[in-house]
């Protein structure tokens, strides 16, 4: 079986706009309840509005969600040559620029980072932006997250 | 429900501000497997995870992530003063068929910026005494 390698030739590739994703209410308490997170700003619309929110608020790593998906781009496309069989997640940093809300519609600008190789170990890090979609489709809005993520893909002989 | 936030003035590098146990069992994973869209057997399928050379069904980093931070959100009283928060995953949290792994939580002041209102949180996680998330820090706006 040939020895895939994270191909290097994709650092510093920085991909189209996502379409929006739209951020539920319903989604937010599923994915809260799925953490443990039961702070009611999570899941009462009155608790969230009285804290200043206009819906209610995103656990701090919901934003992996959205960033997930942004992220299959590259690491599912075959030409990458990311074996995921062979992938450890390394390191997982969030920005909050503002918090995430029931409501909002998110597109996301993803970048690969670097891609680098030391013996039969590849590390492999993205970074996603988050924007505020624009309401007429046009270009991104306001700036509310900043997600990276690194990866570290074993070879076959390590 | 109170919106006061601890005072940053109040403390001091070093303070153990919070403290929890958490656990995680195998319906943590299923259900954090549908709600976050991470569907790799890795952490469901237990002759899956032996094959790729693991001890068994693991926990998702970024489920141990999102479920130690609760206690930074529950100490602040406010999941949106949460503007940064970051790890390396440095062990994997072995999870077993039946019971749970038990995760350990500890949350300090790791440092205070006065001038831009924030507190750096902190958080040590071990299982079974065991470090499983290296520099676990999630910075808080208190002012």
């Amino acid at each position: 079986m040939a020895n895939t390698l994270p191909d290097t030739g994709f650092a510093g590739r920085e991909y189209p706009v996502t379409e929006p994703y739209s951020v539920g209410r319903e989604k937010i308490r599923e994915f809260a309840a799925s953490v443990g997170a039961m702070h009611p700003a999570h899941h009462d619309t009155v608790v969230a509005r009285g804290l200043g929110y206009p819906d209610v608020v995103a656990p701090p790593t919901f934003a992996v969600v959205i960033a997930q998906r942004a992220e299959s781009q590259y690491v599912a496309d075959p030409a990458a040559g990311i074996d995921f069989s062979r992938v450890v997640h390394a390191d997982e940093q969030f920005t909050h620029h503002r918090p995430i809300v029931a409501g909002d519609e998110l597109v996301t600008v993803l970048h690969v980072d670097s891609v680098t190789q030391r013996a039969s170990i590849s590390m492999v890090t993205t970074r996603c932006e988050v924007f505020a979609a624009a309401p007429d489709g046009g270009a991104p809005g306001e700036h509310v997250a900043t997600v990276t993520s690194s990866l570290v893909v074993r070879g076959e002989d390590s | 429900m109170t919106t006061q936030r601890p005072e940053l003035a109040a403390l001091s590098v070093g303070d153990v501000v919070a403290t929890r146990t958490i656990e995680l069992d195998r319906a943590t994973l299923v259900r954090y497997a549908g709600a976050s869209g991470d569907f790799n057997p890795i952490h469901w399928d237990e002759g899956f995870a032996v094959e790729v050379g693991l001890p068994g069904v693991i926990a998702h980093g970024m489920c141990t992530m999102g479920s130690v931070v609760g206690v930074v959100t529950d100490w602040v009283g406010d999941p949106g003063a949460v503007v940064r928060y970051g790890t390396r995953f440095t062990k994997p949290v072995p999870v077993p068929a039946r019971g749970a792994a038990v995760v350990d939580v500890v949350a300090t002041i790791g440092a205070l910026d006065p001038e831009a209102g924030t507190a750096r949180v902190d958080l040590t996680v071990s299982h079974e005494d065991v470090k499983v998330l290296g520099r676990a820090q999630a910075v808080v706006r208190l002012a």
